[in-house]
């Protein structure tokens, strides 16, 4: 098998003196989508946030074969990663067009145009409202500008922080069928999630953390059957769901 | 009082507030972009006026030297604070972006300033020295600060006043200059006297703000400087550096001073620590439009050119105090209506 496209390896990541993050090790191969499930506070957040470079960490973090712990967040860009924050982090004030610009701020002006053209097929919501201000979307809009946002990057890795977040159910399912459209274009990608169950259906491989550390992992498909997993993630209860 | 009286103050004000509101304009781009109040944007009027008024006096200014000097301290700053081993070539690479305009500015002066040039020469000249100031100084005083609370960064800024108002002093001396008109023209519209020098100073404020316009409106580097206003953290997720942004909005603040500085030097006389209080009033203009909105911004200035220059004719002594106390009912009325300010803006 190749080397992953990204390798974690003892990361630690401390607010202060507390750590958030100790000691994960996680790998996404190429063209994979690797999800990290947990419940709230157990880091996931945090995690992504360190891979990116957003808060300082301690550890190995290896992407496509560099070691990259030192470089800081913009040069991880350049180098091919991206992240959709939990918080969107959109430029409110501005149209949604001038977002997906900006999203291509370190490609050419060929390159913008030609990805714009792909966002736009793929989030045709965000083409009739490509001169609406970002700030007067809905939920669903602003995640599919966020994500459109970050493609216009052209990422080798894409890195989603709880897609799902405040969405109404059926834009969650729209919005998981493109993550899982977009692994099929080529793209890696990690996805942290609160919403197990979906995440695990489209995922290949996944990690469950807790208290900042990896308490399991295994393949997505073996993971969703597991008994400690559905009664702790996915609710005992609902168990006739998974047939 | 008359009407030509009135004209004539009202054409005074329009000149004076036109170099406000760009000062202003430059408060708030600095403003937005690094959460640094720009207390030294003064200095830079004072700056190019006074490096203008050098080179026609048919010397090369010391802020030739001193432009060269900023350059090497940045580089200095930029390099110490890279964890890596700093090799050859990241050496040059740096100085090539702090110190190389400043050197070939300096190297022009001093074959030029003998020859007394003509008079848009010398003003390339100035800007070409002063300008780059503006970037070298961001990343020596403020870069290291980034994180800080905006009142770290304003007593930095009060820092930066201080010590460029002193060096102001050492390369200029306590003598008062006034360089030479642009253009020696003076016509008259109807009883009022007009000169070439008050029509480059409309016509470069208005060039100067649609430039402005054009650049944050259309271009992509614009708009990652506004994405920087805005957001932060999501400016830095598409790439673009905050370092970089830092830097062009000091640039462009540093260009809009020295450009005001030349504007203005035929017209009054500066003083080493002149600026101060001419950025003071573009600083009146911006806390009007809540150091954030540039176009009450530009109301603002040209109003308080107007209302400084009325005050000057009738309550000479007390033009300076009429002028600020403007700023005391547009306080109170923006705290009512906004609640108490944040200091530190939350994404």
């Amino acid at each position: 098998m190749n080397a992953p496209l990204l390798e974690i390896s003892d990361l630690h990541v401390a607010y202060g003196k507390v750590e958030a993050v100790t000691g994960v090790d996680i790998a996404v191969a190429e063209g994979a989508i690797i999800t990290v499930i947990g419940a709230n506070g157990a880091g996931k957040t945090t995690l992504l946030n360190a891979i990116m470079g957003v808060l300082p960490s301690r550890g190995g973090i290896r992407f496509a074969g560099e070691a990259i712990d030192q470089t800081p967040l913009e040069s991880r860009v350049t180098g091919g990663m991206c992240l959709v924050p939990e918080r969107r982090e959109l430029f409110s004030g501005m149209a949604v067009e001038d977002n997906l610009l900006l999203g291509g701020f370190l490609r050419t002006r060929v390159e913008r145009a030609q990805t714009q053209e792909e966002v736009f097929t793929r989030f045709p919501r965000l083409k009739e409202r490509r001169r609406q201000l970002a700030g007067t979307l809905s939920g669903g809009e602003r995640q599919m500008l966020a994500m459109g946002r970050a493609l216009m990057a052209r990422p080798k890795l894409l890195m989603l922080d709880e897609p799902s977040l405040g969405l109404a159910p059926r834009i969650v399912a729209d919005v998981f069928e493109i993550v899982g459209a977009l692994r099929d274009s080529g793209v890696s990608i990690l996805l942290v999630e609160q919403n197990a169950r979906a995440a695990l259906r489209l995922a290949d491989h996944a990690y469950v953390m807790e208290l900042g550390c990896v308490v399991m992992q295994g393949k997505a498909s073996e993971m969703i059957a597991d008994k400690r997993i559905i009664e702790t993630y996915l609710g005992g209860t609902h168990n006739a769901d998974l047939a | 009082m008359d009407t030509t009286i009135l004209l004539f103050l009202l054409q005074d004000g329009l000149t004076n507030g036109a170099i406000y509101a760009l000062l202003g304009l430059a408060l708030v781009l600095v403003f937005a972009v690094t959460r640094v109040i720009f207390v030294p944007q003064g200095e830079f009027v004072a700056y190019g006026a006074l490096t203008l008024a050098t080179f026609d006096a048919g010397r090369a200014p010391g802020t030739a030297w001193l432009g060269l000097a900023f350059g090497l301290a940045a580089t200095a700053s930029e390099l110490s604070s890279e964890r890596r081993r700093v090799g050859l070539r990241r050496l040059l690479q740096s100085l090539a972006s702090t110190t190389a305009v400043p050197l070939l500015a300096a190297a022009a002066a001093f074959i030029v300033a003998p020859m007394r040039p003509p008079s848009w020469i010398s003003v390339l000249l100035t800007l070409a020295i002063i300008v780059p100031m503006g970037p070298n100084l961001y990343r020596i005083a403020f870069r290291p600060l980034a994180d800080g609370s905006v009142l770290t960064l304003f007593i930095a800024s009060i820092g930066v006043h201080f010590a460029m108002t002193g060096l102001g002093l050492v390369f200029f001396g306590a003598e008062g200059v006034r360089a030479r008109p642009l253009s020696d023209l003076v016509f008259s519209v109807g009883p009022i006297p007009v000169t070439g020098q008050t029509l480059f100073v409309y016509a470069a404020t208005i060039l100067a703000m649609t430039a402005l316009a054009l650049f944050f409106g259309r271009a992509l580097l614009g708009k990652a400087l506004i994405a920087t206003a805005m957001n932060r953290l999501g400016a830095r997720l598409v790439g673009v550096r905050t370092e970089m942004s830092g830097r062009l909005a000091f640039a462009l603040a540093a260009l809009i001073g020295a450009l005001s500085g030349v504007l203005i030097a035929p017209m009054t006389t500066i003083y080493y620590d002149t600026g101060f209080l001419i950025g003071l009033k573009g600083f009146i203009a911006a806390i009007i439009g809540a150091l954030a909105s540039y176009p009450v911004t530009a109301l603002a200035a040209l109003a308080v050119g107007i209302i400084e220059s009325l005050a000057s004719f009738f309550a000479s002594n007390f033009k300076e105090a009429i002028v600020f106390t403007l700023i005391i009912p547009v306080l109170l009325w923006l705290s009512l209506a906004h609640g108490p300010a944040d200091a530190e803006e939350g994404h």
